[in-house]
This record gives C-alpha cells, structure tokens and sequence, in this order.
C-alpha cells in the first residue's frame, strides 16, 4: 500500500516524516500518473488559494474527485487541505478552486491572524489520550451534515471531522512528532483498494 | 491551555509557505494581481527596491494605513519590512497585525550593532543571510524563517545563487565534520557549537530557508528551487515587468515545477520584456545593501 502526499505547496516533507514513523511507504504526488498509484492522498497545510490553483493546472482535480467518491481513494487535508475538501469556504477569494468532498462549510482562518496562532493540546474520537496539535492561521468546520462525524472541538468549534473515505483537521499534526492521526488515516486507507496500487 | 507565539508556530507559519512565492506588491490591485496568480503571501511595501535603489535617501518601514488596505485586500498572509534593528517599526507592525516582518537590508538600517530581540515578538521574523554564520545568528535572535539576502532591487539573480551555494557548501561541510572540528567552525562562524549540532543532525538549517534579492524570471525561481530553496521572494521582477500577471503566474508555476525542463519552457515562453537589472560591477560599495546587517 502507498500513500501520497500532495507535493505542490505547504508542509510536504513533514507529512512524508509522520508517514514514515507509521512505516508506510509514502511517495509524492504532482500529477495524475503519481495519484493512479496510491490508495490514500494526504493534502498538506500551505496556502489554499495558491494549491486549489495548482491543483487544477495540474490536472489533479477531476481524479480526486471522481476516486474518492467511487471510494478507490481516501484523503486526509491538514488546514489548507481542510478547506478545499469543504463543499462551502466562507472568506475565501471570488471563485477560489475547491473539491468540495466534504459536506462541511468552513471558515479560512477563523481564529485570526498569525499573531493570533497557537499550539494546543486536545481530545480526538478514536485516539486514547490528548493529542497537541499547531494551529496556523488555521480554518474551523462551522457547519457539518449529518453524514459527518465530528472528531474533535476546540470550545465548539469543529476541529476535525470524518466522512467515510475523508478526513480532515483544521491543526497541523505535522509540525508535532505525534503520528497517531496518521496512523488513523493509514488503517483507513487499508479499506481502499485500487486498480493500479 | 492556548499557547501564542511559541517558536514551533511561528516556524510552522514559514513551513506553510514552502513551494511557494511571495511577492513584493505596492498597490492593492498589485496585491490582488499576486493573489490570483498564487502567490503564497504578499510583502506590502511603498516601493520595490528598485525603486527604493533609484530613489536614494532613508527607506523606512511603510505607511501603517498602505499596509492595513493591503491586509483587508486579500486573503493571504500579509508581510511586511522594518529596519534592521528597528524595534519599534515592529512593534508597530505587530499591533497592525501583520503576518510576518522582514528585518530588511532593503530599508536603511537603524542600528549597525544590533539585530531586533526577535523573540520578544508573537509574529514570526524573516532575516536575510549570505552564509552560515548570518543565518544561525539571525536564527538565534529569534528569526523563524531565513532568505538568502542577494542583491535586492537589481533583477539580477547572481548574488542569490552565490548566497545559497555559500550556505548549502557550508551545511555540507557541518555535516562532514567531528564534534571537536565543529567547536572551531563554531568559533569561526560566531554561532553556538549546539546550534551546529542541530543543523549536522538535520542537514540543514533548522528553520526554512527562501531565496530572494535578483530573482526576475521563472528560470530563476527554478534555479533557486534546484540549488536547494525552500521557496522564492520575487521583489522587482513582478511589477517591473511588461506583463506582471503574465510574469506572476509563471514564477508560481516555476516554483512548483522546478524540476520539469518541460513546463519550465512551456511557461517562459511569451512573458514580454523583464525588468532591466543591473550588472554588479556598475555598483559601488554604497550601492551594496547585502553588506547591512551581518
């Protein structure tokens, strides 16, 4: 089994770092060729603006959609990747490039600006023990159907949330040495199987 | 218990911005330009450095106001300059709320002796560096993120390459070395023989580490990313150029596909005419503003 990590902006060797401690084998994705061999894509944290664009340059937008939705692909989005998973993004750019998976709307950078971003430990469904995570400037699940399941939250405010094949995290677990979300994802990837991987 | 401006969130802020371009704007519409194009962040300025070059006289940090219309503009981390040693042009900056603030050798210095106490500061700070020694001082004065420092405002990529070579050849040479040979190149750089470690350890600098001063075309900005950047700063070479969406849009490009011959054509081709630049010889020790702040 592989698992990709969207490599065309953001924190890309960090992913790569928690993987390995997971003992899978990670490699990264640039284009449709690199995606067709994975059962699991991480999108990392970095600028949703700048990735949702380069995305859709790269061609990478219609697979993911069309692979995760027929479930022969699982996705993890760390705070950027939160917001282009989100089917609404409030405070976004007009016209902002999103996937729109996800039946959640979230709001960019709803805790402020960086003067007002922290680190701060927490409670995860499915995780025994608190878990720390970095929060840059990060976005907030505001609102969540019912298909969604809510992992965790920071005073109500949805921090991570699960749909099937999707999860996503508004903190940034790759900036911590903590790999248990990772792990969670790689025993949802074990679910996935996929033609060319 | 919420914990601000700890040094792993202020790190973590430059590590979002890797793979990516950060662009010099002065106007809001110039801001919007960079934004559409992909830029990661904008530095909002009142003049590029070349401008700043041609125009002599004290460069100071920017109008307060220019800065907020610029930060309610767009969307995307918003940075913006002080003076080296300047203090208190960065607390002003911090009350505005900016993202990051680059201790620039752009502006006139303040004060030839000190570096800003960076860790007095919630917002994270860029410092430029041309070697080893400049990055790991700046780093232990609280700077989360390093630029190469180049030769800002000449659209000529030379002294960025020359800068980054310097510090890739060095962490080669800190990696190579025994812990007795690392107390003497601690002693020759001016850094801490634990801050060496850290870098042998890792094998690189242990914050990001972007390339700016000179970069003007997408071939530069892939050149960059070859020699070992973690992302680009392109000043001057936006909106000096004919065609600046055209010129931003393809330096993003660039960056993400430094290492495809392929769409480094495809996006180099059409671009209209760059920004002049300058030759380094045609400036004088006083033109040198790498020489501010070692």
């Amino acid at each position: 089994m592989k698992i990709g990590v969207l490599s065309i902006q953001g924190a890309i060797s960090e992913h790569f770092k928690l993987l390995t401690m997971c003992g899978v084998e990670a490699v990264p994705v640039k284009n449709t060729q690199n995606l067709a061999a994975v059962n699991g894509l991480i999108i990392p944290g970095g600028e949703s603006t700048t990735i949702g664009k380069l995305i859709e340059v790269a061609g990478l937008s219609m697979p993911i959609k069309e692979r995760t939705k027929n479930n022969t692909l699982a996705l993890f989005g760390t705070c950027a990747g939160m917001v282009l998973m989100a089917k609404e993004v409030l405070d976004g750019i007009d016209n902002q490039p999103i996937l729109g998976l996800m039946n959640t709307r979230v709001k960019r950078n709803a805790f402020g600006r960086q003067r007002e971003s922290f680190e701060t430990s927490f409670e995860f469904k499915g995780i025994e023990g608190s878990l720390s995570g970095v929060f840059i400037r990060a976005p907030l699940i505001e609102e969540a159907g019912e298909e969604v399941e809510i992992l965790s939250k920071l005073n109500e405010g949805i921090i991570a949330a699960r749909q099937g094949n999707l999860l996503a995290t508004s903190f940034h677990p790759e900036l911590t040495e903590d790999h248990r979300i990772h792990h969670y994802f790689v025993k949802m990837c074990e679910n996935i199987s996929c033609r060319l991987c | 218990m919420k914990e601000q401006g700890t040094f792993r969130v202020k790190k973590g802020m430059a590590q979002m911005q890797k793979g990516g371009v950060i662009m010099d704007v002065t106007t809001v519409e110039q801001a919007q330009i960079a934004e559409k194009a992909g830029a990661v962040a904008v530095m909002a300025l009142e003049r590029v450095p070349a401008d700043i070059r041609a125009a002599g006289g004290v460069a100071r940090m920017a109008d307060p106001v220019m800065i907020k219309t610029i930060m309610d503009t767009v969307t995307i981390p918003v940075m913006a300059k002080v003076r080296i040693g300047h203090f208190t042009e960065a607390q002003i900056l911090e009350e505005i709320g900016v993202d990051y603030i680059d201790e620039s050798e752009v502006l006139t210095p303040a004060d030839e002796q000190y570096h800003i106490n960076k860790h007095k500061f919630k917002v994270p700070f860029v410092c430029g560096a041309r070697d080893l020694g400049e990055a790991l001082r700046r780093i232990s004065e609280g700077a989360a993120m390093i630029r190469t420092k180049g030769e800002p405002g000449t659209g000529n990529v030379v002294e960025a390459v020359r800068h980054m070579r310097k510090v890739m050849d060095q962490i080669r040479q800190v990696a190579g070395k025994s812990e007795d040979e690392l107390v003497v190149m601690a002693k020759e750089l001016g850094v801490s023989i634990e801050q060496l470690k850290e870098v042998k350890k890792e094998g690189r600098l242990p914050v990001v580490n972007f390339a700016a001063g000179g970069i003007a075309s997408p071939a530069d900005a892939a050149l960059m990313m070859q020699l070992g950047s973690d992302g680009i700063f392109v000043g001057s070479g936006i909106f000096k150029a004919a065609k600046p969406q055209k010129v931003a849009e393809a330096i993003v490009k660039a960056t993400m596909n430094y290492e495809d011959p392929k769409v480094l054509l495809e996006v180099s081709q059409g671009l209209g005419e760059a920004m002049p630049g300058l030759e380094m010889s045609t400036l004088t020790e006083a033109d040198r503003m790498q020489e501010r702040g070692i």
